[in-house]
């Protein structure tokens, strides 16, 4: 045990290191938001309530029928996921040509519509989610106790961010995907189907979002409000990295929880906070965003 | 350039634009019958919702000052409305400042912070403009909640009213029934004369298109920083007056559910309308109010009326009467 800057080592690995869980949750969601808006040019405000009903998929799908984490973690977010691609179906898709704010309204009605549902059947305390079995317990590195779940959550989610920037950025479809960004009517005319690529990317976004919900329900309780006080902090967080680059929402993403675990440390009145000052600073010094592109 | 919020309004007012000789009677009879209705309904309906609705109805002008008039969707105007209301509040009970003062305090603090938050929030247009207000709004959440002086979680209860002016005094229903009246029609007022001012026009044409306004050798940022500011500190008048009218000052005035009630009133009512944000305003506070035995329903029947306001009817409901009729309100 030693000390930096007056702080027990251990305090300050351990705020570490819940700022890198924050950040992969901010990743995964930022990440999310910024495929979504891309294809769709919505923000799509229901995204924490998505994450939400990622973790009640997983709460209940044990408590119903028995399926346990392993299994949550691909069947929850194919179901959010299935419940996204109907929302585009049904609501979004006739708003593309409308103007972006009309999106950013009808998702943030679903988010209404969606926590209150989840409030009125399971109120507003948390249920409790145990970490799966595989993943309980943890390693000592010496200068700090790590649990297991933790360290797979970090790299898990790290995994899943660096795959969906592979698969964008380095393969065919992911050409497909940003050529359609760029104009969808000549992609179309190329014969490429862009209409049920939009509804895709939607539900890709979405099962994301659910993917983070699943991971966070060990950490942190299974509660119908879980996701909108994260959405908020995510939405500075796209305006501090800007969403024109998939690696920028990923950096900014586990950045900012690595800032905001620090804060916890040093300045712990600010913790709840930092992440909006420096968006105020960000704007104040690179409107456009830290990887944004001025439009 | 993609086009602003604009579905309806904009369109009736070209329509009108074009025949603009013969004066608009629309909206001026429209705001007698507002007036009168105003003055009668005391009779019929409880002056306390009454009152609490024409602060949020204030509110909900102010904000559609902004998405109406300059396409500036502001999800944080709560903000305004709850800071105001904490420090009139305030000032009220523990400074021991007489009602006009507390509002005048409560009316200052949201002109302050929204010419801080206004000039970073545009920096950035449309989709971002909207997510910046909401940010820096939930920031000044956690602020209110860690501050000693706002009573975190009980808030500021018990409000005295107080005797305006020294000598009217406020704890009579009947007078503060009607300064709120006369606090609510000045606001409505002030609102109708900057849309129908050449200010005004400046901003319907930064909605329109911002490329060309700035084109005209128009400073539109300053215009916009203008029109937030002029937003926020009505929506303060809104606040600070709700504080001194219901006697209290809470979390939930400046959480995040706030800023989105206040667009809810503005869509159902019609965004871009002049009386549609009243009209919303009511039928949302009235809804809150009839449907309060059953509890958290209240959320899950906004988040259905966002929807169907979104998907079949974005007109509003005044939208939708002034378009029928073929008239301005």
């Amino acid at each position: 045990m030693f000390e930096i800057f007056g702080i027990p080592s251990t305090a300050l690995f351990g705020q570490l290191l819940i700022g890198l869980i924050n950040g992969s949750f901010y990743a995964l969601l930022s990440l999310g938001l910024a495929v979504i808006f891309g294809m769709l040019n919505i923000i799509n405000f229901a995204h924490g309530a998505q994450y939400m009903m990622g973790a009640f998929a997983a709460y209940l799908l044990l408590d119903w029928i028995g399926i346990g984490y392993w299994w949550a973690l691909i069947v929850a977010p194919l179901l959010v996921g299935a419940v996204g691609v109907v929302i585009e179906r049904t609501l979004l898709q006739w708003l593309y040509k409308l103007d972006h704010l009309y999106g950013l309204l009808l998702t943030f009605g679903l988010a209404l519509i969606i926590e209150g549902l989840a409030r009125n059947h399971y109120g507003s305390a948390g249920l409790p989610y145990t970490v799966p079995e595989s993943l309980q317990g943890g390693r000592s590195l010496g200068f700090m106790f790590l649990p297991n779940y933790r360290a797979w959550v970090i790299a898990a989610s790290l995994i899943v961010c660096l795959g969906t920037w592979f698969v964008i950025e380095r393969t065919k479809l992911g050409s497909y995907l940003r050529a359609a960004t760029e104009n969808p009517v000549l992609v179309r005319a190329f014969g490429i189907n862009v209409p049920l690529m939009i509804t895709l990317t939607y539900g890709f976004g979405v099962a994301l979002a659910a993917f983070a919900g699943v991971m966070a329900a060990p950490i942190y309780n299974v509660s119908p409000q879980m996701g909108s006080s994260l959405i908020i902090v995510v939405f500075a967080v796209v305006v501090i990295g800007g969403m024109g680059s998939i690696m920028g929402a990923i950096v900014t993403g586990f950045g900012l929880g690595v800032i905001e675990g620090l804060t916890k440390v040093f300045f712990p009145e600010a913790s709840n906070t930092v992440v909006f000052i420096i968006m105020a600073l960000v704007l104040l010094v690179r409107p456009a965003g830290l990887f944004g592109r001025r439009a | 350039m993609e086009q602003r919020i604009e579905a309806t309004a904009p369109v009736a007012s070209a329509k009108n634009g074009a025949k603009n000789g013969s004066r608009n009677w629309s909206e001026p009879l429209a705001f007698v019958i507002m007036v009168a209705l105003l003055a009668i309904a005391p009779m019929a309906i409880y002056p306390m919702f009454v009152m609490q609705a024409l602060c949020f109805a204030l509110f909900a002008c102010a904000f559609n000052l902004l998405i109406g008039y300059v396409g500036l969707l502001s999800f944080g105007h709560a903000l305004y409305f709850g800071w105001a209301s904490y420090l009139a509040a305030h000032s009220a009970k523990v400074w021991g400042f007489p009602p006009e003062l507390a509002i005048a305090t409560g009316t200052a603090t949201a002109c302050l912070l929204g010419i801080v938050a206004g000039s970073l929030a545009i920096r950035r247009q449309g989709i971002y403009f909207a997510m910046i207000t909401l940010a820096l709004a939930q920031m000044m959440f956690f602020f209110a909640l860690q501050m000693k002086f706002t009573g975190g979680e009980d808030g500021i209860q018990a409000v005295p009213r107080g005797k305006l002016f020294g000598t009217i005094d406020l704890t009579d229903q009947t007078n503060m029934y009607i300064t709120t009246v006369v606090i609510f029609l000045l606001g409505f007022l002030l609102i109708y004369r900057i849309i129908h001012s050449p200010f005004g026009e400046v901003l319907k044409a930064i909605r329109e298109n911002e490329a060309r306004a700035i084109s005209l050798g128009y400073k539109t940022d300053r215009y916009k920083l203008m029109a937030f500011v002029l937003s926020a500190t009505l929506a303060g008048l809104a606040g600070s007056t709700k504080a001194i009218v219901l006697q209290i000052a809470s979390l939930t005035d400046v959480d995040w559910p706030m800023s989105g009630e206040v667009v809810l009133m503005a869509l159902v009512g019609g965004l871009g309308t002049v009386f549609g944000p009243v009209a919303g305003a009511f039928i949302v506070v009235a809804m809150q109010n009839y449907l309060a035995q059953v509890g958290q329903w209240v959320t899950v029947i906004q988040g259905v009326i966002f929807v169907i306001c979104v998907m079949a009817f974005r007109r509003g409901v005044i939208g939708e009467i002034a378009h029928y009729l073929k008239i301005k309100l």
